[in-house]
């Protein structure tokens, strides 16, 4: 068993603010990040696979295929994008924070994981160099 | 507790397999295939896993540590062609994954009957591609 990290990079705004709190409440809770222009970061997403190495190949997953599925599912959707406006789990209630982005980029990753690809292990994002959020699949 | 201790090589390898044809080979591991080679600076990461010394403080000298790095993996790996001049990579496909293995198996028994016990090896290719193993028990 082996884990293989891949990283990759994307850009985008949000806005934390919940319709359930006043506007005081808002700014309390999330603070600058309450500002109602927006703001952005460059993103780092990690994806994990865990599996056995191909004894011939040598290799646990073919590279180009875990590039073209987490670009197609998260990657596409999320650079240079709006998260409030133009991600279609922000619309309603749920707020942008990267809890809920870690949340939303596993079921995409899920949802369009082919059976060629050995299993989704983690995922960890930073939002900034000192704010990293993981989420590990239990087995 | 566990304690990491970060090395760097630089080498070259070809990821292509002898029983594969040459657009096989590059289908699979795309520029990686490059019959010329091409490079990588390495970054290795070795996790330790033991219990501060009561008397030392220190889960393990690191002295000890670098010396076997060094001796191991840094001196017959930097510099190199993988393929071409560190076994067993004449035969097995340098891939990242198969050199963090080969990283491991050369080190794991080094750090039998020592205090500290080799938990796993964390290899980065680039800074955007790493694997990590933890022995075949793992």
């Amino acid at each position: 068993m082996i884990h293989l990290t891949r990283r990759y990079r994307f850009s985008a705004s949000h806005r934390l603010h919940s319709p359930h709190l006043t506007v005081e409440q808002n700014r309390e809770t999330f603070g600058k990040c309450d500002n109602p222009h927006g703001h952005g970061h460059n993103y780092k997403l990690e994806v994990t696979v865990a599996g056995a190495v191909d004894p011939k190949l040598g290799r646990v997953a073919d590279l180009s295929e875990l590039d073209r599925v987490v670009h197609a599912a998260a990657i596409s959707a999320l650079d240079h994008r709006n998260l409030n406006a133009e991600l279609e789990e922000f619309s309603g209630e749920m707020v942008p924070t990267t809890e809920n982005l870690a949340a939303v980029i596993r079921q995409r990753l899920l949802v369009n994981w082919p059976s060629s690809l050995p299993r989704l292990h983690r995922l960890r994002i930073f939002e900034t160099r000192n704010n990293i959020f993981e989420i590990e699949e239990k087995i | 507790m566990r304690i990491t201790r970060k090395v760097e090589f630089s080498a070259s390898h070809v990821c292509a397999h002898p029983g594969l044809s040459p657009e096989e080979n590059l289908r699979t591991y795309g520029p990686g295939a490059n019959p010329h080679g091409h490079g990588h600076n390495y970054v290795l990461e070795v996790v330790l896993d033991g219990e501060p010394d009561p008397v030392t403080g220190m889960i393990v000298d690191l002295k000890d540590v670098k010396t076997i790095l060094n001796r191991k993996v840094v001196e017959p790996f930097d510099h190199r062609h993988l393929n071409r001049e560190v076994p067993p990579f004449d035969r097995v496909v340098p891939t990242v994954e198969n050199v963090a293995v080969e990283i491991w198996n050369r080190l794991a028994p080094e750090f039998e009957g020592t205090a500290a016990r080799l938990a796993l090896v964390r290899l980065f290719e680039t800074e955007d591609l790493y694997v990590e193993y933890a022995g075949a028990a793992n």
